[in-house]
């Protein structure tokens, strides 16, 4: 069915005027789209009939992009330099962006969250509402990727069971000797070193984010120097959504207790500490190991997920 | 500070919470079925919160808005949300839309998505509903565009999650277009920033009144608002941007294209009406010529929309392109730039969330019933083998086109009593013309359709040579459209399809959809009462 030959449509296809083939671009897909559009055509050779796949459609109309793109991008440069050109200078003492809102972040940024890093304190406490969002962003972010790329383990296709044999055969072959040693030499560092971002997020700069993804990139090194296999050992997609799914479920519950608290003016039970400790910051900390595991287990995930289709 | 709020006040913040919370447990279920239970476990209870806020708020009568503190800061340092009678309703009608339209087209979730991933579709709903609540009722921009993200890559997911190659490219296409929308919303938010020096909606209102009076930053001023439009437009599927609308809404499963085009483009619009109340202030949209721009896009939108469902022959893409055409009514309605304007603009989000839905689960039903197969010609006599989905698919058309006693109609009535109040003659005269003409061409389109699917099935259809010879004879106008179809005689293989049996959810489903409909086309005077509280509460 698919490598049926369409001579019908090709010719449709070549009788249109320049404005009607103008206007179906402008319209994105007027055509059907047909299953066989979107295949791969590994095999054109063998096949001697023409096949208008998109990528040949593309092709088509590439001088029409090109000059459209141009014009565009020349117009949205313009009207943005327009724009900056009259915008308050940047750093300058009087600019709108220098008010009370900043001046209390500053000010009273450490009496109010007990966090000697204002940044932490200000995305973590202030508007620790953000925050929830941003990481439920990466949260569905990866969950997007496991449900584009996440193979079936029961039914594979033949580029996966292909793959499968690439990795036993890496595997096999003979050992990345220098890569190993140097990466069983790092990775203990790495990972120590993202703990300490992490764990000292509310007292010095940094935090759940720049931690996390310090310790996804010691995952990563170990995941391309000892193989995927090896990581499945203490880390597989049990443990993956296990860790993700609870940290994201520990902040939000952690924060719903002080958005309720704070919303009906209620007074929280959460000791602020002495700034600068390390038990301090009331949620700050745990909310950064939160963060940072989330963090941490995406960025490996999207790699896993994106090289060999699974975690 | 020492007063403790009511607290059914705390709503809007559970039901976000919640929906969150619900998305985040999923992962540990692994099974579609119990996860559909728990989805919709979640839809039903924050509908019933939203309901209760919205009573209380509306017997409380006069300025039933109040602000809600996200945390311990008040509002410039922490974020805020902020919700009246008008936020509760459409928060209500959401969640009873998002429940009906996932119950409609349980079947053909179960039956598109690959059953390991079936939790992962209502993950997302979970998340998409949260995200649109948290649309309708933050207060704060920068807020706004993180629950922008997380809708963006949720509806992306619901397309994609089909898997065939078809919806693989409407998801590439739906995603670059989504990003282009975030990135201008997001440029816009921090240039805003930078002249103003606030992220909270209201507090921007005074420092925008203040930076257009003493004319300090007209220029980026403008840019800012035409930019942030732009975005909500791309989003939004509004006429130049909606290219990619018609591919996504077509090819994902039934409950996504009904959600899709009943709630997500909803949610962006609700966005772009808070921002031109609360923020920018509808007299200076009016003065910087916004609201024009706004309104000749709209127009264009429900002409080419409806040109563009007539010469479709697929079903599904044919709705879909009948969306633009309706986001393009509330584009007008927006850029009218009055208060019954704008209510009419939201009577019409309501009317068509609550049509678009059942129209689509309807379709999908009717091509489920025959044999698979898009187009509108194959689905000849469906509506006989399966009369629940004909006449919601009949009350659905009605209503789009606009007959009396449908939904359709009484937003129609609203913005032409609109274009009336404006006192420009120019655009009584457009608006009046664009509505009759789009008025008539959803007529052509839908019409055709409704009889299509009821008039009786003759056997010499199913044969691949007799097809053309008869639908020339019998529909003529028809005719220029399907040149293109040589694709659709392939579909006939699978022919004999096993007929599932219409469920009980389905059944529910499409039952309260059409009384839904009858309500808001019947009962307006209370609606449109409660909308006009809202928009007048908006600001």
């Amino acid at each position: 069915m698919t490598n049926n030959p369409n001579p019908e449509n090709k010719k449709t296809d070549q009788k249109l005027s320049p404005i009607r083939m103008l206007n179906k671009w402008v319209n994105g897909e007027e055509l059907p789209m047909e299953e066989k559009d979107f295949e791969l055509h590994l095999d054109m050779k063998e096949t001697n009939h023409p096949v208008l796949t998109v990528r040949d459609r593309a092709r088509k109309f590439r001088k029409v992009y090109v000059v459209f793109s141009i014009c565009i991008c020349v117009a949205l440069i313009s009207i943005m330099m327009i724009a900056t050109i009259q915008m308050p200078p940047f750093g300058e003492v009087d600019v709108p962006t220098n008010n009370e809102v900043s001046e209390k972040y500053i000010e009273d940024g450490l009496t109010d969250t007990g966090s000697a890093n204002i940044v932490a304190g200000m995305i973590l406490d202030y508007r620790a509402f953000d925050t929830l969002g941003e990481s439920t962003v990466l949260f569905i972010a990866v969950n997007a990727v496991i449900i584009l790329l996440k193979r079936d383990p029961d039914n594979p296709d033949l580029s996966e069971e292909a793959q499968d044999r690439r990795e036993e055969l890496i595997a096999q072959s003979k050992p990345n000797v220098i890569l190993k040693i140097m990466a069983s030499v790092l990775i203990p560092f790495i990972l120590l070193y993202g703990a300490y971002v992490v764990l000292n997020g509310h007292i010095s700069p940094g935090g759940g984010f720049s931690g996390g993804a310090i310790m996804g990139g010691a995952l990563i090194l170990f995941a391309s120097s000892y193989g995927f296999k090896k990581v499945s050992t203490f880390f597989n997609f049990k443990t993956f959504t296990g860790i993700t799914s609870t940290a994201l479920l520990v902040y939000a519950c952690s924060k719903a207790y002080s958005f309720f608290t704070g919303a009906n003016h209620l007074e929280s039970f959460i000791p602020k500490g002495i700034p600068g400790a390390i038990l301090s910051g009331g949620l700050i900390l745990p909310l950064n190991i939160c963060v940072g595991m989330i963090v941490a287990c995406t960025m490996y995930g999207f790699y896993s997920l994106f090289s060999r289709g699974d975690i | 500070m020492s007063h403790v709020l009511p607290f059914v006040f705390n709503f809007p913040s559970f039901s976000i919470l919640m929906t969150l919370m619900g998305g985040m447990v999923t992962p540990f279920i692994r099974n579609g079925r119990v996860a559909q239970k728990i989805n919709f476990g979640i839809i039903t209870v924050v509908g019933v919160m939203n309901a209760i806020l919205f009573g209380t708020l509306i017997a409380q009568g006069g300025d039933g808005t109040y602000t809600y503190m996200m945390g311990h800061f008040p509002a410039p340092w922490g974020n805020e949300l902020r919700a009246g009678p008008l936020e509760a309703f459409l928060a209500t009608c959401f969640c009873l839309v998002m429940a009906l339209s996932i119950l409609g087209g349980l079947k053909d979730i179960y039956e598109d998505v690959r059953p390991k991933k079936q939790y992962l579709y209502f993950l997302m709903m979970n998340l998409l509903l949260a995200s649109l609540l948290a649309l309708i009722y933050t207060n704060d921009l920068f807020n706004a565009y993180v629950f922008i993200e997380i809708n963006t890559i949720a509806a992306c997911a619901i397309v994609m999650i089909k898997s065939s190659g078809e919806t693989t490219v409407a998801t590439i296409r739906y995603f670059i277009m989504s990003c282009i929308g975030s990135g201008l919303f997001l440029f816009a938010t921090s240039m805003l920033y930078n002249i103003t020096g606030e992220l909270l909606m209201s507090s921007i209102q005074e420092k925008v009144i203040a930076i257009y009076q003493n004319g300090d930053y007209a220029i980026p001023l403008t840019i800012i608002i035409g930019m942030m439009v732009c975005a909500v437009a791309i989003k939004s599927a509004v006429w130049p941007f909606h290219s990619w609308l018609p591919n996504a809404h077509g090819s994902s499963t039934s409950s996504s294209s009904a959600i899709l085009s009943g709630l997500v483009l909803k949610g962006y619009l609700i966005l772009l009406m808070k921002l031109c109340y609360r923020m920018y202030t509808p007299q200076i949209m009016s003065e910087l010529r916004i609201n024009d721009v706004i309104i000749v896009f709209g127009i264009a939108g429900m002409i080419i929309g409806s040109i563009k469902a007539l010469k479709e022959h697929h079903i599904k893409r044919m709705i879909a392109y009948s969306s633009v055409a309706q986001i393009g009514y509330i584009f007008m309605g927006i850029g009218l730039g009055t208060d019954i304007g704008m209510m009419a603009a939201f009577y019409h989000m309501l009317a068509h969330a609550f049509t678009k839905p059942m129209l689509f689960l309807a379709a999908g039903s009717l091509v489920h019933r025959a044999g698979h197969k898009y187009e509108i010609k194959a689905l000849k006599g469906s509506a006989r083998e399966n009369p629940l989905a004909g006449i919601a698919f009949t009350v659905g058309s009605l209503s789009m086109i606009g007959i009396p006693c449908f939904a359709g109609f009484v937003p129609k009535v609203f913005f032409s009593t609109a274009a009336f109040q404006c006192g420009d003659w120019w655009r009584l005269t457009i608006v009046l013309i664009a509505l009759a003409v789009s008025t008539v061409l959803n007529a052509l389109y839908y019409l055709p359709a409704c009889v299509h699917i009821w008039s009786p099935k003759k056997e010499e259809v199913v044969h691949h040579g007799h097809a053309d010879a008869h639908g020339h004879d019998a529909h003529g106008h028809e005719e220029a459209i399907t040149e293109h179809a040589p694709e659709a005689m392939e579909v006939h293989e699978e022919h004999e399809h096993p007929k599932r049996p219409l469920g009980i959810s389905f059944i529910a489903s499409m039952v309260i959809f059409i009384a839904s409909n009858f309500a808001l086309g019947l009962a307006f005077t209370p609606i449109s009462e409660i909308l006009k509280i809202g928009v007048s509460l908006l600001g």
